[in-house]
């Protein structure tokens, strides 16, 4: 088997296709992950993002397209592939009876560590994500983030070049969440590449080097996080006013206002607009709201949530 | 992939279940309660009001190796429930996804199930000789039992895994477990199946159970009905029959896991 050289990719997907009957789990995806970066997939449920690590990770089969994972044919050569990822997440886990350590011993021994060496990795292991104290501790009895914690060091017993976290805090309280968010930001520091699937802007904000935003099995966007964020305007000046009439009146408004092209809601008489400075353009649009005589139901300033930033791409995925 | 490390991945996972068992020893004892439950009850109970075929009279030499059976069936259960939790909760996956021989998984889980079994089925036999029940033709015949209780099992491991892989959610596994009492029942390790009602005499009759039943019944020397040819040859033909159909199938269902 022949080594990754530094200027391939890690990942590389191109053109994959996977269907569930009718329905089309990945519609031509293409994704380039270089090597000794974290990249975060983005996405809403049924986006393809658990597919594509599941085609990735070799548990899945695709229909179409190439896949090559540290340098090897995902098809061609899945056992290659297993010895140079790890995988961690929703849908790889830990055994719950066992203690942390009798996991970190198993998953050893069936990476084909010897006997001394799968007992040594596991110590080391459990060190490494603060579990030394409950190593002896059946995994039932665990935190949410000792868990995922514990599963995340499952998948690093060989030291993988790739890594693969699908949705790693999920269902973690806030303490959780930033104990996980420590051990992937320092596997990141030691060159591990590593991807992330998410469906929380702020998680990859926080990891990630380069965003994919994926819908409907495809990439509609790619970017750095900053580069996503100005892309997606930024803040929002959001007005609901009480008559459905007015909402053009208000609309019209805003447009002066932001100089925007706001976005209307009729259902829920929301007026929209991208801002760049929060505090003068609500001042600004409450004064000329009350002068015209617009009543209304609640204005504010707030970031665009991930709904809202899949529904203005796929919209302006629509219309291409 | 070697050989010698697909025997090795498979030893690993057996080591599990076995840290498993060391981590719950009360299942073991749950595993057994079921079957010495009604051991007590039917041949305490109703025994004295049972007619027994033969001389000997003795309901619990008629019953016991019908319970020995009953234990061996109940492993499709227990081999079911520990697959379908390997795969709902993502640990299946997890050993797909690392470089370890994908056979191991299956293997070291049928190994672990005859160990397992084994030792229940020990247990259970010095039960039986506790409340009266004893092999009367020798230790090899008595070993030739053993070897046709086992065969029954190793048949159980692969509907089990079959099961294990098809099964959604846990209600469909209670659902699996509940008609494993009326399968285990309706044979003829209670009564003669030509006291019972035609059609169901005719289901106890033809239940695979029945033939192990009848085949070591004849090995320990035990009273048993009459009315079924080569019972020995019926005990080795029903476990191969039904690994023959099952063993394909699961391993046609793992394979299906990456479809």
């Amino acid at each position: 088997m022949e080594p990754l050289l530094p200027s391939e990719p890690a990942i590389r997907a191109e053109a994959l296709h996977k269907r569930y009957g009718d329905s089309k789990a990945l519609d031509g995806l293409d994704l380039t992950v270089p090597a000794g970066t974290v990249h975060g997939l983005l996405g809403p449920n049924g986006a393809g993002k658990t597919t594509l690590v599941r085609i990735l990770t070799t548990l899945l089969r695709f229909d179409s397209g190439q896949a090559q994972v540290a340098g090897f044919d995902v098809r061609r050569d899945p056992a290659a592939v297993r010895r140079h990822i790890g995988l961690s997440g929703q849908y790889a886990a830990v055994d719950e009876i066992l203690s942390g350590r009798q996991n970190l011993l198993m998953f050893g021994r069936l990476f084909h560590l010897s006997p001394k060496a799968a007992a040594q990795r596991a110590d080391e292991l459990l060190e490494q994500f603060r579990l030394a104290d409950t190593g002896s501790k059946a995994v039932k009895n665990y935190s949410g983030g000792m868990r995922r914690r514990l599963d995340l060091a499952a998948s690093l017993i060989l030291a993988p070049s790739v890594l693969f976290l699908d949705e790693p805090t999920t269902g973690l309280d806030p303490r959780g969440r930033t104990e996980v968010w420590e051990a992937i930001r320092s596997l990141a520091h030691s060159g591990t590449t590593v991807l992330l699937t998410t469906q929380y802007l702020e998680e990859a904000d926080q990891l990630a080097q380069h965003i994919s935003l994926l819908d409907r099995g495809r990439v509609i966007a790619q970017d750095t996080p900053d580069g996503l964020k100005a892309q997606l305007g930024g803040d929002q000046l959001q007005i609901v006013v009480h008559d459905s009439a007015q909402l053009s009146a208000a609309a019209a408004m805003v447009h002066r206002i932001t100089g925007a092209e706001p976005s209307t809601d009729p259902d829920t008489r929301r007026v929209s607009a991208p801002v760049t400075e929060r505090i003068t353009a609500l001042m600004q649009a409450a004064t000329a709201l009350s002068e015209a005589g617009i009543g209304v139901e609640d204005i504010g300033v707030r970031r665009p949530t991930l709904d809202e930033v899949f529904l203005h791409l796929t919209q302006a995925e629509a219309l291409l | 992939m070697t050989l010698s490390w697909a025997l090795t991945d498979a030893l690993t996972i057996t080591r599990r279940s076995i840290w498993h068992w060391m981590r719950q020893p009360y299942a073991i004892i749950f595993g057994l309660l079921f079957p010495i439950m009604l051991t007590v009850l039917f041949g305490y109970l109703f025994g004295g009001a049972m007619q027994v075929p033969g001389d000997s009279g003795n309901y619990m030499e008629f019953m016991l190796p019908g319970m020995f059976v009953m234990v061996m069936a109940f492993g499709i259960g227990e081999t079911m429930v520990a697959v379908a939790t390997d795969r709902e909760k993502g640990v299946t996956d997890r050993f797909r996804s690392m470089p370890m021989a994908s056979s191991a998984v299956v293997l070291g889980r049928a190994i672990a199930d005859m160990l397992y079994s084994a030792v229940l089925l020990a247990v259970m036999l010095g039960f039986g000789l506790l409340v009266g029940w004893s092999a009367h033709n020798g230790l090899g015949n008595a070993l030739l039992a053993v070897g046709l209780l086992l065969l029954l099992r190793f048949a159980m491991v692969w509907i089990g895994v079959y099961l294990g892989l098809v099964i959604q959610g846990p209600e469909a596994s209670a659902t699996v477990q509940t008609m494993l009492f009326p399968l285990t029942m309706i044979t003829n390790t209670f009564a003669d199946p030509d006291t019972m009602p035609a059609w169901l005499g005719t289901i106890a009759e033809w239940n695979p159970l029945s033939a192990t039943v009848t085949a070591i019944r004849e090995l320990f020397g035990n009273p048993g009905v009459g009315g079924m040819d080569h019972p020995i040859l019926l005990a080795i033909a029903w476990p191969v029959l039904l690994t023959a159909i099952f063993f394909p199938l699961a391993v046609a269902r793992y394979r299906r896991l990456s479809a």
